[in-house]
């Protein structure tokens, strides 16, 4: 049983451009990411301030989560864009 | 607690499984070939291939052990949410497409799509049985967990129950019915933990977790004490206690009362004002093995369920009840308010073992920050590392879950690879979000049981009627149901396809392959009933945490560097998994947390901390860094061997 895809895949001239793409918003996210684990290893008690009602810590943790959604939108807009003008 | 079997909960458990073997039976006469065994044979769409990830995800551990985590520890449970979803990121951004593009059956094919190398293929095989039996092993035990309260029956009869159900849908179609039990079970998950929230919100906030006056909830008492010139405790009702501050009580900050023959045990709290005794909960196990109760057996109903706020505010005035409330309005009142948190402290007394739980009221913007269960404030190295090492094994173990890594392959290109992964976010995003109302909703409904806090999700449905607890159960067995057979999928696809047929060259027909990985996931599904037995009453989440942190330590930084780094050889690829596997398993054998499970003092461990990503897996990639520069072959002496061929 030999490796490969277990569908053929055509040749995907977008290939490099979505990786680097994909890099780009990994270290976005990843940085935001680690600003929330800082915060919580260095200052917790900042979590506690009251911002916009809610503490700092429900705004960042509902923040990381639909900004996770948001990322994935943009990905997939720009990854679509991508293939549609590299592969026509 | 004592649970009341209902004969809906039965009959909604007993369809669920006839439903899913029928669709099983029905999708395996449709599943003759390998790919089709291994992949779905690479053509489920990709919406629902990404409703099919969030059934995979959103496991034992998730639903159950994070709300019971939230419920009982407020934000840090959370935390678990937030770190699995942003492992997401990396599975999308740097994971999804390339998996697709390399890969067949296995993860340990497109680990070695470059290289065709043994070592590649049996430590990649390795890995995935590894990390696919200690993913399983939460599950199962999740699965005795909920047939208690849903059928009656021990735990042993939900592993077993469990165990054969997920042998004979794996066994009959493998990927194909897989995906469609994860798509069902992920729909029906997310659908209806949204109407357990819209009734959380509904019923909103309330100082008496009485839901409406119909359901009981004891009051905990709080009693006036003296302490006389002698030193002796004066409590009305009972008789006095002399040297109340030593023995193993009073040393614990506690006082045991008689009444009636029934010992009751009292957190003392000294003030200015005097000295107060809060009710406590406790549960004593002598040395024969046999427990009470709060001093009764455990069918006589005196282990009662708790979570209560005892001081409720909204928008700084003091209310005794909310109404129904947004989402956002939910969080700011308790926020303001002061919600009663349980404390446990252990008390030995001669061979008894007590567990005492004691009331800790807790100011609401305390409990949605971290620090409660994770030690962050004032916290020594050793804590910090602890808590940011697990944070890095949550977010780099998803991208590493060969169960997980699986479904790219049902999928017909990496355009739907990606697609299924955006909508694998936004259902797990969205069901994340859903925890924290789900179990703070738990925590101030008085439903939490305070010796298995994994049932608060369930038992918060049930406090809004036996339908909607019938159905949650059902769902939640589903859960298990549902990613044991994506485990066991991706396992029986590692000895089958990785070890079997690449690593010792056996050759096989296309039909023998399929029954191998049938005959292996027997034998897997039956390594998993016995590991589910033997493992009854460890923490859930604890087991996911290690399996996240073996994972990411052993095939993330292999998968990461193929892509990103062009001298990368199979040796350092083989070297960093064996590496990343060793440590991670090392680690946590010899951590504080895993000598308590020994019996021993958690003091007496070599190492101070619990969670070994942290070095684990740079260990894993300065491996492979170091192994693959020192087995790169030389482009001087290439370019001379080949003129020598010449």
């Amino acid at each position: 049983m030999g490796h490969g895809p277990a569908v053929k895949l055509g040749k995907d001239n977008a290939a490099s451009y979505k990786t680097r793409l994909g890099i780009y918003m990994f270290i976005l996210y990843t940085c935001v990411y680690a600003g929330f684990v800082t915060i919580n290893a260095v200052n917790p008690s900042l979590m506690q301030n009251v911002v916009l009602g809610q503490t700092l810590a429900v705004v960042y943790g509902f923040f990381l989560i639909v900004f996770a959604f948001v990322l994935a939108i943009v990905y997939n807009q720009l990854c679509n864009a991508a293939e549609r003008r590299m592969n026509s | 607690m004592i649970y009341t079997q209902s004969p809906l909960a039965i009959a909604l458990f007993v369809s669920f499984v006839l439903f899913v073997l029928g669709l099983s039976f029905y999708l395996a006469r449709r599943t003759k070939s390998a790919e089709g065994y291994y992949a779905a044979g690479g053509n489920i769409h990709w919406f629902t291939n990404g409703i099919a990830f969030a059934g995979d995800y959103l496991s034992a551990a998730s639903f159950l052990g994070i709300c019971g985590m939230i419920a009982t520890a407020g934000y840090d449970g959370w935390m678990y949410s937030i770190g699995y979803l942003a492992g997401w990121m990396v599975a999308l951004f740097l994971v999804a497409e390339p998996m697709k593009r390399l890969g067949k059956f296995t993860f340990t094919d497109a680990l070695d799509s470059k290289f065709n190398s043994k070592g590649i293929q049996l430590a990649a095989a390795l890995s995935t049985l590894i990390v696919s039996v200690f993913y399983l092993i939460p599950q199962m035990v999740g699965a005795g967990v909920l047939v208690q309260p849903l059928l009656g029956m021990p735990h042993w009869v939900g592993v077993v129950i469990v165990g054969i159900v997920v042998t004979i849908i794996v066994a009959t179609a493998g990927m194909a019915s897989t995906t469609y039990v994860q798509f069902f079970k992920g729909a029906l998950l997310l659908i209806f933990t949204t109407i357990v929230v819209i009734g959380v919100l509904s019923r909103g906030l309330s100082t008496a977790p009485d839901q409406g006056g119909t359901k009981d909830y004891h009051q905990f008492q709080s009693l006036q004490a003296t302490i006389s010139g002698d030193g002796t405790l004066q409590v009305p009702g009972y008789a006095p206690v002399r040297d109340w501050q030593s023995g193993p009580y009073g040393e614990a900050g506690f006082v045991k009362l008689s009444q009636d023959g029934v010992d009751k045990i009292w957190k003392v709290e000294q003030s200015a004002s005097g000295v107060t005794l809060e009710e406590t909960l406790y549960v004593k196990t002598m040395h024969d093995g046999t427990k009470l109760y709060n001093g009764s057996t455990k069918e006589e109903g005196q282990f009662f369920p708790v979570g209560h706020i005892k001081e409720l505010k909204m928008d700084g005035k003091e209310v005794a009840q909310t109404g129904a409330v947004g989402p956002l309005a939910y969080l700011s009142a308790l926020q303001e308010s002061t919600i009663v948190l349980w404390g446990k402290k252990y008390v030995m007394e001669g061979d008894a073992k007590t567990v005492v739980y004691y009331q800790k009221p807790t100011p609401g913007s305390r409990m949605l920050r971290p620090g409660l269960k994770f030690k962050v404030d004032n916290a020594s190295g050793t804590d910090k590392f602890n808590f940011i090492s697990l944070m890095l094994a949550l977010f780099c173990g998803t991208a590493a879950l060969p169960h997980i890594l699986i479904r790219y392959y049902t999928v017909p290109s990496q355009a739907a690879a990606r697609k299924s992964t955006i909508v694998g976010i936004a259902a797990i995003g969205f069901f994340y979000i859903l925890t924290l109302f789900l179990g703070i909703g738990a925590m101030t409904s008085g439903v939490i049981n305070l010796t298995d806090n994994n049932m608060s999700a369930p038992l918060l449905a049930l406090s809004f009627g036996v339908v909607l607890f019938s159905i949650i159960s059902s769902i939640a067995f589903a859960t298990v149901l549902g990613t044991v057979s994506g485990l066991i999928v991706a396992a029986s696809g590692a000895v089958a396809h990785d070890l079997m047929d690449n690593f010792l060259g056996m050759k096989m027909t296309d039909s023998g392959k399929v029954m191998a990985g049938k005959i292996t996931a027997c034998v897997v599904g039956a390594i998993a009933i016995y590991l589910g037995i033997v493992f009854e009453g460890m923490n859930v989440s604890f087991l996911v945490g290690w399996a996240f942190a073996v994972a990411a330590s052993a095939n993330l930084p292999a998968i990461l560097m193929i892509l990103f780094w062009k001298q990368t050889t199979a040796k350092g690829v083989a070297a960093s998994i064996i590496v990343g596997l060793v440590s991670a398993l090392g680690l946590i054998l010899i951590s504080p947390d895993m000598y308590v499970r020994y019996g021993l003092l958690p003091s007496e461990a070599p190492i101070a901390f619990n969670s070994p990503a942290l070095i684990s897996i740079p260990a894993s990639f300065l491996t492979l860094i170091l192994v693959s520069l020192m087995t790169r072959k030389q482009p001087e002496l290439d370019a001379a061997s080949e003129s020598a061929n010449a």
